[in-house]
């Protein structure tokens, strides 16, 4: 044989034993196994890591999470890209059955938002009372991060301010910044700027660069922020894994489902309190 | 200074763990752009080869558009493959989406033409002395590009490792067609992006440790590979 | 009678013309087979592109040229093209080019270092050879090839006197199976040794194209013999 040929061949068996030995991961088990898009927050607040093993030991079924913003996990159920949507926007959840890209909304558990802000509180907005505390972020003109990126933290932080009866994002507000970003980032620039920032009680737990930043304001009945799973309608999507999809969303609300969100803790503190309506 | 210093520190204890998660994201990130590499070699060596010796009106758009396409960016090539390979897209039915192997294809659009682009150039040099000897034989232009892409096969080493760095380095494409899944689409880059946001900042930085020394010790062999070789010869 | 043979290489009229510049004009040139042509003039009078316009390499801006097929040719140049291979298959090369299949692809090949003495390097990486063994390997290309028409530019200018010779016992070989003969030079000896008959260019045109004996004796136009003495000199 020529030698060129012959080292092509050595170069390709090489090749082929690198990639068997590389490329198992490659090979997905794609039997048992679905996509569920969520939102950063509940994926970077640990709870899936902590989940979805015990759901695989209960049912066998693999499941496959991709984390985006509320916005675009809604956007990849419409397109078919995912079997379930898990998210915490109820408007948006209930715009996209009505629209026939869902089954079903279903209430699963709800954790909460915290206002975060400088430890020594220029704008003395600490309190019980979100309205109130961004009232006083406004006035005092405090650098404050928004994540503006259309997810469920953002929406809740645009509500709130409705409520305040305040308007920074349109008045475009020197000190409002609006970072287009997800929560973790987000709180990396409020620490960087030592801004205020609303955030979810699960990321602000779970983030390890607060450098001086504290809770300001919780506890506040409207910084409750519900969570909805929804099955991606088979009749539009015919390939949606309906039946194992559908498995999930039993297993979230059923009582085994519901006493493992329960007994997820981060320091010591339960992070989502289940509340599903019992059938 | 403390953070970079936190940062040694922890990089160092995970490799010395042998942490498996991590080798778990090494081993994709090599199998998703090696594989890359290889499928834009096959489509890039000969791609390549062509354009540098074909004399058809076509050549001088071809390498307008094969220079364009070297500053593509990542995330550009990721939205589009995105949308190609969405279940809503006219690839949809392949079920790429949020897979390696929709990774594998993302990446292989983004090194293709580095791959053609760089063997152009490399052939085109070599062509030079052996141009006339070539037309005296009554060569083809297949003929030529067969030998000359043999000719060249220890600068198409180098040509093939640099690709690779390029791939194994990007996080735009694999960030938007695999989704960063655990457990089975998340690689070393993404990986870093994710632990960065969570505001894990040493663990990130152990992971660029790791990545860039992988991309060093690759380039390093290629090299000593590529003088070992050539001096046997020249 | 003469016998009515086509000559092996015929230009009619040739001109050659690049970037404005003319570097032949209205050539005309009958070689017959097994002919022992030489090619003379002085720097940029045209001998390459002669050389090449013969072989069908270059296209002519004006005039017709006939020629030997290329499967048929071979062609040395001034510095010879070697590719990235053992020496031997550098020979094994240009006849698998030929579609001559094994083992009569190797055979060739062995046959031919043995002739141009090369044997001892078949296994070497061709690009460690000296020049005068690169010019050398390139003539076993072209005896493997066992061309009709063998074209030689330059072949020994950039060569030691022993490896000059060397070479020219080779050309002098192909000759000898029959094959017709045309290169250039700049070394009067040697054309003296090798050459039947020279075409001397001047300028772009054919000046003299008589036998070689008539040439160095008597030359006929003053640019020869200003070449001459020059070169003598």
């Amino acid at each position: 044989m020529n030698r060129h040929c012959r080292h092509l061949l050595h170069f390709v068996s090489a090749a082929s034993l690198a990639l068997i030995a590389f490329g198992s991961p490659l090979a997905n088990a794609q039997d048992t196994s679905i996509t569920v898009s969520s939102t950063t927050s509940t994926d970077q607040s640990g709870l899936f890591g902590y989940l979805l093993p015990q759901f695989l030991k209960a049912t066998g079924i693999q499941v496959k999470v991709v984390a985006l913003g509320t916005g675009q996990a809604l956007d990849v159920g419409r397109r078919g890209d995912a079997d379930v949507v898990f998210v915490h926007d109820q408007p948006a959840e209930e715009k996209f059955v009505a629209e026939g890209a869902g089954v079903e909304r279903v209430a699963v558990m709800y954790n909460d938002f915290v206002l975060i802000g400088p430890a020594n509180d220029p704008a003395k907005a600490l309190g019980k009372d979100i309205v109130a505390g961004l009232k006083a972020v406004y006035n005092a003109k405090a650098p404050f991060v928004s994540r503006g990126d259309k997810s469920g933290t953002h929406a809740a932080e645009l509500r709130y301010w409705k409520q305040a009866g305040l308007d920074p994002a349109t008045e475009k507000q020197s000190w409002y910044r609006d970072t287009g970003s997800g929560m973790g980032p987000a709180l990396n620039t409020a620490a960087a700027m030592n801004a205020y920032i609303l955030a979810d009680r699960g990321t602000w737990l779970s983030f390890k660069n607060r450098q001086s930043l504290k809770i300001v304001v919780e506890g506040d009945a409207k910084l409750f922020n519900q969570y909805g799973v929804i099955l991606v309608n088979p009749k539009k999507h015919a390939h949606v894994k309906a039946v194992a999809g559908q498995k999930f969303i039993d297993w979230l609300v059923s009582a085994e489902g519901q006493g493992v969100i329960a007994s997820y803790k981060i320091g010591g503190e339960q992070l989502f309190f289940p509340n599903a309506t019992k059938k | 200074m403390s953070l970079i210093g936190e940062s040694a520190a922890a990089a160092l204890q995970l490799l010395l763990a042998g942490d498996s998660t991590l080798g778990e994201i090494t081993r994709l990130s090599i199998a998703v752009s090696a594989t890359a590499t290889l499928v834009a070699a096959v489509i890039g060596f000969p791609l390549g080869a062509w354009v540098a010796l074909t004399r058809s009106r076509l050549r001088s758009p071809f390498v307008v558009c094969l220079n364009a396409a070297l500053g593509l960016p990542p995330v550009v090539i990721g939205l589009a493959v995105y949308l190609l390979l969405s279940r809503s897209g006219p690839l949809g039915a392949l079920g790429w989406l949020f897979t390696p192997l929709g990774m594998i294809f993302a990446q292989t659009i983004l090194i293709t033409p580095i791959i053609a682009a760089l063997t152009r150039q490399t052939v085109e040099d070599a062509h030079v002395d052996l141009r006339d000897w070539f037309t005296s034989l009554g060569m083809s232009t297949w003929s030529r590009m067969q030998t000359l892409l043999v000719e060249v096969r220890f600068s198409l080493v180098v040509v093939l490792l640099a690709a690779f760095g390029r791939a194994i380095a990007e996080v735009g494409a694999v960030m938007i067609v695999g989704g960063n899944i655990a457990g089975s689409t998340r690689v070393m880059t993404t990986t870093i992006a994710l632990e960065t946001s969570k505001g894990d900042l040493p663990l990130a930085l152990a992971l660029g440790v790791l990545l860039v020394s992988l991309v060093l010790t690759v380039n390093a062999c290629a090299y000593v590979l590529k003088t070992k070789l050539e001096a046997r010869h020249d | 009678m003469t016998e009515l043979i086509a000559p092996i290489v015929s230009l009619r009229r040739v001109s050659f013309r690049v970037s404005g510049k003319t570097l032949l004009e209205d050539v005309s040139l009958d070689v017959q087979a097994g002919e022992r042509v030489v090619i003379l003039g002085a720097n940029g009078a045209g001998k390459s592109t002669l050389l090449k316009l013969c072989a069908g390499i270059l296209e002519p801006s004006a005039g017709e040229i006939s020629s030997a097929p290329l499967r048929e040719q071979a062609f040395i140049f001034q510095r010879p093209a070697i590719l990235r291979r053992s020496v031997l298959d550098n020979v094994r090369y240009v006849l698998r080019n030929r579609s001559i299949s094994e083992p009569e692809c190797s055979a060739r090949a062995r046959l031919a270092l043995e002739v141009t003495e090369l044997t001892s390097f078949a296994q070497q990486p061709a690009k460690t050879l000296s020049g005068g063994e690169q010019q050398r390997l390139a003539l076993a290309r072209a005896w493997a090839c066992q061309p009709r028409l063998l074209l030689a530019d330059e072949p020994t200018a950039s060569l030691s006197p022993a490896a000059a010779r060397e070479v020219e016992r080779i050309i002098q070989a192909v000759h000898a199976t029959g094959a017709t003969l045309i290169f250039t030079t700049h070394n009067l000896a040697q054309a003296k040794r090798l050459a039947q008959r020279i075409v001397f260019l001047d300028g772009g045109r054919i000046v003299e194209d008589r036998p070689a004996s008539e040439f160095f004796s008597a030359p006929q136009s003053g640019a020869a013999r200003h070449y001459l003495e020059g070169e003598t000199l």
